[in-house]
């Protein structure tokens, strides 16, 4: 044994005699991990919030969280002799006096960047494969929730340096504050200790930023990754793979050194961007004044579908009996349509599930083709929102295009009813013409591509049967029954209860399943490989009368 | 595995995979010793790179100064202290990172393995277990029995976030009627927002806009401590022929062609200048809420529901503008209170 090994061994058991560290180590050092590109979305988040976490620690030391108006004086002449907050001007400090400072700032924007996407594409990556199914539905609400969390935490970080750009934002989440019917305007006063701005926002909202939403996506995090462990990874199908097993390398050491390694690619490329890319340029915008705003404002990326829904919503507002204003415009698109969105959201797995009346547990993963209409949903959800993010940088849009901005609106207000409901029936196309391009090549191989000719005279295109590996993955296919109505009254004249309900529930569910495409039964594929070799034979016999050897076929493409 | 609930789906598959698993392929570096040797040479010059560029990252940072610039073409001028301490410091991370995949990749153990699944729930011995423990702890309590004490309790808990609600109160003053009011009031001398002075009539070109705030804002905002009187009255000073002006929100309230809206948009608040001299159109730079000044500031384009509130001006004694009164409705964005 290894010196490195005796040491370890010795130090487990020194630590084993106060905690059951080998137990923990036995259950959970061999435990075997799938491996796939699109698992590492995930992970992109997680090392992204590490970092997070990392460059805020060193942030906090030279930030402070006071709205006190002072003069600056540090080394960016541009500003000199200029009144603003402490939280600007050390903002200025951290950017151009502290060695490095600037640097953890960068980092930690592109980090905050990387985060939410990371976290958006990894959840689209779970709803196509269908990884939210049982029993991971408590899993994909936890992580719906931390890209919630994740905005409202991101727009508080770049809302703190108390900048010209950043200052307006505040302004804009005070104004949709206000719009909340009967308690909007108590509510804003409260948050920001009287009337806007007020000087006690950024005290406030550093608490949030530094101590309150980190703490609670730390503990999301451990329990999502709890969650993961216990439920062990779900996996693609393939050969060797099923629903009882999970195939891949063991976490030690091979995850130890890929997913540890990957953290540092992912901390070495932020840090890389934020040598070289500026980002957040806060000195360039200047303080925040409320009578001063710059043109071409835009918020970070992942705010920009709110932003253009608050652009793309009609002037609507109701006065009830002449004393209470409703304001439709901005309280539907910045608060109503946001949490409609994240209900549906969370909800999904459990609408899903409650229309295919499937409850069994999944762990092999979907091909997204198999399952056309939740992948319609997908990107018509994506289509929606792709609609959203462009309308929140119309004005950029309209300038670099030489565009009227008018029409760019009046495009998003239409096409918003328009382009989705399009992209969900192309993608149900396109899904369900998969299926059977499929079904095809499991009962006729693939075109190869070479014509022969037989001896007497007919052509034919030689068609190979599609590898094993290939096979396993088209054969994983599930095919779902949809649910019927029960008949409105049982043979006995009484009626079904819920019957309203249940007969909803079979619409959705026809509407869902109706048109699958059913994969290959093994009957039709024993019949197929059958009829293949019959032609076969024959034109072998044919063949080698010919004094010809015959190719490795399944089935001609003729007859 | 009768339940079916519990079942694990196995449509398709049957405990043992239809297809088996792919041979193992062997690496180079599994049966070249010398492909194994390269790829350990590999991975400790990353790593040992990643140490040189640590130990260059202390020394930029100590003889770097933060006040230089340099140009890098395409990507932008970027500070060379930034840029050097951003490059070792990534480049010694990222080693580490290609360091470690590398070593995975080409010399860990890399056949796959494959691990048995068992439902997630708990088995049911242990179900009833738990279930009967719960029973006992509830015999044991007298929770079932004793009304009086569980009532009591209860009320008890959903009582006691009350006081920890209370407490948010303080957090701000109440609205009052704070929303409605700006510091305008009649005879308040306009100035310029940049410069603090005073406006002549003849100071206003025919289509210009100027940004403008009361006299005295600046001394009131430093007595307050706040910028909360400058957030509400702002406005902005546009001059038109008098034959341009189309309708205002009472007939005299220009002064020669010259109007005074609030600067603050309707719709959430950001302030406006985007102003277009031919059509007299003011564009909102957040949302695009368009307004018309030379009709009486309606709402022509954009989510913005109301007209711009104008401000009545006149000129005083020594001609100069002035408000002829304080604004006549709320400025800013709409809340629920305001009303009609």
């Amino acid at each position: 044994m290894s010196v490195i090994v005796n040491e370890a061994g010795k130090a487990i058991s020194r630590a084993d005699e106060r905690a059951p560290i080998s137990s923990l180590l036995k259950a959970n050092m061999r435990k075997i991990f799938p491996d796939h590109w699109s698992f590492m979305l995930g992970e992109i988040a997680l090392y992204s919030f590490i970092i997070l976490l990392l460059t805020g620690v060193y942030l906090t030391i030279w930030f402070k969280p006071s709205m006190t108006e002072v003069i600056y004086n540090g080394s960016y002449t541009p500003l000199v002799g200029i009144h603003m907050s402490e939280a600007y001007a050390s903002t200025l400090d951290i950017s151009f006096d502290v060695r490095g400072g600037l640097l953890l700032r960068q980092i930690h924007h592109w980090a905050a960047l990387f985060f939410m996407a990371a976290m958006m594409v990894h959840m689209f990556r779970i709803f196509f494969t269908g990884a939210f199914r049982r029993p991971r539905e408590f899993n994909w609400v936890i992580g719906g929730s931390m890209i919630l969390i994740g905005l409202l935490e991101g727009f508080a970080g770049y809302s703190l340096p108390d900048d010209l750009l950043s200052g307006v934002g505040v302004r804009i989440v005070a104004g949709i504050v206000e719009s909340i019917p009967i308690i909007g305007t108590y509510l804003m006063f409260f948050i920001f200790g009287g009337e806007f701005p007020g000087n006690d926002f950024i005290a406030r909202l550093y608490t949030f930023h530094v101590l309150l939403v980190p703490g609670i996506l730390l503990a999301l995090i451990g329990l999502h990754l709890i969650l993961i462990f216990y439920h062990k990874h779900t996996q693609y199908p393939g050969p060797g793979r099923t629903n009882n097993n999970v195939v891949g390398f063991p976490l030690f050491p091979v995850y130890v050194a890929k997913a540890g390694g990957f953290f540092f690619i992912v901390f070495g490329v932020t840090a890389l961007m934020g040598a070289l890319i500026t980002i957040n340029p806060i000195w360039a915008y200047g303080p925040y004044v409320p009578d001063q705003v710059t043109a071409g404002s835009q918020p970070d990326w992942y705010i920009g579908f709110l932003d253009g829904m608050l652009r793309a919503m009609p002037p609507w507002e109701t006065v009830l009996f002449g004393q209470w204003t409703i304001s439709w415009n901005v309280f539907v698109p910045a608060a109503v349509m946001p949490g409609i969105l994240v209900g549906l959201l969370l909800a999904y797995p459990f609408l899903e599930a409650w229309i295919t009346g499937d409850k069994r547990e999944h762990h092999l993963l979907d091909r997204p083709r198999n399952n056309p209409t939740r992948t319609a949903i997908g990107v018509m959800v994506i289509s929606f929102y792709g609609i959203l993010v462009i309308n929140g940088a119309n004005d950029v849009i309209a300038i670099t295009f030489n565009l009227s901005i008018n029409q760019l609106i009046w495009f998003t207000r239409i096409g918003i009813f328009i382009i989705p409901p399009l992209a969900f029936i192309a993608t149900r196309r396109f899904c369900l013409a998969l299926q059977r391009r499929d079904r095809d090549l499991l009962l006729h191989g693939r075109e190869s591509g070479q014509i022969l000719r037989l001896p007497h005279g007919e052509f034919i295109e030689i068609h190979t049967p599609v590898s094993d590996e290939v096979r396993a993955v088209l054969l994983s296919k599930e095919d779902v029954t949809p649910i019927e109505a029960p008949p409105a009254t049982d043979e006995n004249g009484v009626a079904t209860p819920g019957l309203r309900g249940k007969r909803w529930r079979a619409k959705l569910s026809q509407a869902y399943f109706g048109d699958n495409v059913a994969k290959p039964t093994a009957a039709e594929l024993e019949e197929a490989a059958h009829h293949g070799h019959e032609l076969h034979d024959h034109e072998v016999a044919e063949l080698e009368a010919a004094g010809k050897h015959a190719p490795n076929t399944l089935t001609p493409g003729s007859h | 595995m009768s339940d079916t609930t519990t079942d694990l789906a196995t449509t398709g598959h049957g405990d043992e995979p239809q297809f088996p698993l792919p041979a193992h392929h062997l690496r180079l570096t599994d049966t070249d010793p010398r492909a194994a040797r390269r790829a350990e040479r590999q991975v400790a010059a990353m790593f040992a790179l990643s140490a040189l560029l640590g130990i260059a990252f202390i020394v930029f940072y100590v003889t770097v100064p933060t006040e230089n610039f340099v140009s890098l073409g395409p990507i932008g001028v970027v500070n060379s202290s930034n840029l050097l301490l951003g490059l070792c410091f990534g480049g010694a991370v990222l080693l580490i990172g290609t360091g470690a995949i590398h070593w995975a990749k080409k010399l860990m153990a890399d056949e796959e393995v494959t691990d048995e699944r068992h439902p997630v729930g708990s088995p049911q011995e242990d179900k009833d277990a738990a279930l009967e423990a719960f029973q006992t702890g509830v015999a044991e309590s007298g929770f079932a029995e004793r009304k009086l004490v569980r009532r009591t309790l209860i009320g008890a808990l959903a009582l006691f976030p009350v006081p920890l609600i209370v407490l948010l109160k303080d957090m701000g003053p109440l609205p009052g009627t704070s929303l409605r009011e700006t510091v305008w009031k009649k005879g308040d001398r306009i100035v310029v927002d940049v410069t603090k002075q005073p406006i002549r009539p003849e100071d206003l070109r025919v289509g210009t806009l100027v940004s403008a705030s009361p006299e005295g804002l600046s001394e009131l905002q430093e007595e307050q401590g706040t910028q909360n009187a400058r957030a509400k009255a702002s406005i902005i000073l546009v001059r038109m022929r008098p034959e341009e002006i189309r309708s205002q929100q009472n007939d005299d309230w220009d002064y020669n062609g010259i109007l005074a809206f609030s600067k603050i948009c309707t719709h959430v608040g950001c302030p406006i200048a985007l102003y277009q001299q031919r059509t007299h159109h003011l564009l909102c730079p957040c949302h695009q809420s368009t307004f018309d000044l030379a009709d009486s500031g309606h709402v022509v384009f954009g989510p913005a529901a109301r007209r711009m509130p104008q401000l009545p001006i006149t000129v005083d004694d020594e001609g100069y503008l002035v408000a002829a009164d304080g604004f006549q409705e709320p400025v800013g964005p709409s809340f629920w209170e305001r009303g009609a």
